[in-house]
């Protein structure tokens, strides 16, 4: 029996369509403020961040997964977890690599060519990122399923509080500068460059993101359940 | 239904940077002047992340059709 549940319900891809478009139209056609070296390179905020949002998203969909497993083996539980996990990986490489070229231009200047710093908060997001791909190798390394399962949801909670401690706490105890705002010293978001105009994007950027990002891991996680469902009869 | 009705979005958003492109614009006797080539050309740039957007949502769904279809051919052999 094949799961069917809110995954293969299309109401909210079309709301994940709306906003996306929304987001690529008046991303760039919004007014945004004149910031020193950041130029219009300010309207990375709707899509490099949004990449780390839908990344750190989809990890805790797969933390969720993970403990519910524990709590009770069920496959279904399984798949929602590692399939989630593999999503949330290809978010997280797109954010290091828009972070390298956003880096590059808007840095030091905007003199070009520098595009990895060694910034705390870039150090800790690729520290995360490989703890997450330890993950991939370590499902992949076992044959047996139900100890595959139970062991990949146990090292997932670990590699969750690893990311939480070098994307959020690690960078903000580092004395070492940092362009990344809370960082080093840096102001968070609120207390200057999102004004109102940015904000009438950034959340529904945000939104939509999210969505795209729950979208690639449904159908993810419903090729995998047919799989697996080939496999067990 | 559903098919005509993302189409017509597609479509809808098309021919909005169509539109955009094609409004003759403002009085300055030596540019080439339409919308597109306003603000250094931000419009082309516009007209192309739509584009790959759409492309790639389009690809999104048919990947999302194929798995739906895959889930009720299970579903049909089962009940036979």
């Amino acid at each position: 029996m094949i799961k069917k549940d809110i995954l293969s319900k299309s109401w909210w891809k079309y709301l994940c369509v709306i906003f996306l478009t929304y987001t690529v139209i008046a991303g760039f056609l919004m007014p945004v403020p004149a910031l020193p070296h950041l130029h219009e390179t300010i309207r990375n905020l709707y899509f490099h961040v949004c990449m780390w949002f839908a990344m750190m998203y989809i990890f805790t969909v797969s933390l969720v997964y993970s403990i519910k497993y524990l709590n009770n083996p069920k496959e279904d539980y399984d798949i929602i977890a590692s399939q989630s996990t593999y999503t949330g990986l290809v978010f997280g490489v797109l954010g290091l690599v828009t972070g390298a070229l956003w880096a590059t231009y808007s840095w030091e200047g905007g003199t070009g060519g520098v595009s990895w710093i060694s910034d705390p908060k870039i150090n800790g997001a690729f520290v995360a990122l490989l703890s997450y791909f330890a993950y991939v190798v370590l499902r992949n390394a076992m044959d047996d399923e139900q100890k595959r399962a139970r062991i990949s949801a146990v090292y997932n909670i670990f590699a969750y509080v690893m990311m939480i401690v070098f994307i959020m706490i690690y960078p903000r105890l580092s004395n070492v500068d940092s362009m990344h705002p809370g960082n080093g010293g840096n102001p968070g978001f609120n207390s200057y460059d999102l004004d109102s105009h940015m904000r009438l994007v950034f959340y529904p950027a945000v939104i939509g993101w999210l969505l795209l990002c729950t979208w690639i891991a449904s159908v993810n996680i419903r090729t995998e359940r047919i799989k697996r469902y080939f496999h067990n009869i | 239904m559903r098919k005509i009705s993302f189409l017509s979005l597609i479509m809808f958003v098309l021919c909005s940077v169509l539109v955009t492109a094609q409004t003759p614009a403002s009085s300055q006797p030596l540019e080439m002047a339409d919308k597109m080539r306003s603000n250094g050309m931000i419009y082309v740039v516009v007209g192309c992340l739509v584009i790959i957007l759409v492309g790639l949502l389009v690809y999104l769904i048919t990947i999302d059709r194929k798995v739906t279809r895959v889930e009720k051919e299970i579903e049909e052999n089962k009940n036979k």
